[in-house]
């Protein structure tokens, strides 16, 4: 199901909210980690506090990205 | 060992009765403990009237980390089985939001094994609560350091 070459980001709760979309799908040429990622798809700054996951692993803003890679923003989680 | 994400109103009194009663040719004398956790919708929250709920998650992840974190829990504890079930999507008031249940041979390990499971759970399981109140839609704010 992964695109070659591309990169699919997924925003949840108010990230989503805020951004008016659920879904992006970026080209992964010029993309090294996270928060290139975060740079290609919105103009302000990564939210303080957000978390991060790629192929739905917890990650961080440095974490190495490939093509076929989903990548997640979203809020601190609030369950149970 | 079982997960279940679900946004069918559920039970957790007679998720347990039958969740025992299927295993109970297996456990028949090796448990001494169950543990059990259950969060329900509460009418008030951080101050605020709530009137109801609606239960975000990110599918798949959700049910990775739960099955992680159970497993987490068997490599730490001695545990005869750990049972987990939450909602998502829209609650009732009084609604049974999670349900964390584990059995073993001791009180002690069944205890710390029951809070590991709902403490992680908080900080790791993608939800996202977002309540209805008087005054509109608002998503809960980071709520991992209530006790």
């Amino acid at each position: 199901m992964a695109k070659l070459n591309v990169i699919t980001v997924r925003y949840f709760a108010s990230l989503r909210e805020r951004l008016g979309r659920s879904e992006d799908q970026v080209e992964a040429d010029g993309l090294c980690c996270v928060a290139d990622v975060w740079d290609r798809v919105s103009a302000v700054p990564l939210p303080i506090n957000t978390l991060v996951a790629i192929n739905q692993e917890y990650a961080s803003p440095g974490s190495v990205v490939r093509a076929g890679d989903e990548v997640a923003f979203f809020p601190p989680v609030t369950g149970g | 060992m079982t997960i279940r994400v679900q946004s069918e109103v559920f039970d957790p009194w007679q998720e347990l009765a039958a969740y025992q009663k299927a295993h109970a040719l297996v456990w028949a004398g090796r448990f001494g403990a169950t543990a059990v956790f259950v969060g329900t919708l509460r009418d008030f929250n951080q101050g605020q009237v709530v009137t109801g709920m609606v239960l975000e998650h990110y599918p798949g992840m959700t049910e990775g980390y739960l099955e992680k974190i159970s497993a987490e829990a068997r490599i730490r504890w001695e545990l005869l089985d750990t049972l987990v079930i939450h909602r998502f999507g829209p609650l009732t008031l009084g609604d049974p939001i999670v349900l964390v249940a584990v059995w073993s041979a001791h009180r002690d390990t069944a205890f710390a094994a029951c809070r590991y499971l709902i403490d992680e759970l908080k900080t790791r399981a993608p939800f996202w609560k977002q309540e209805s109140t008087p005054d509109g839609e608002r998503w809960v704010e980071d709520e991992s350091r209530e006790v």
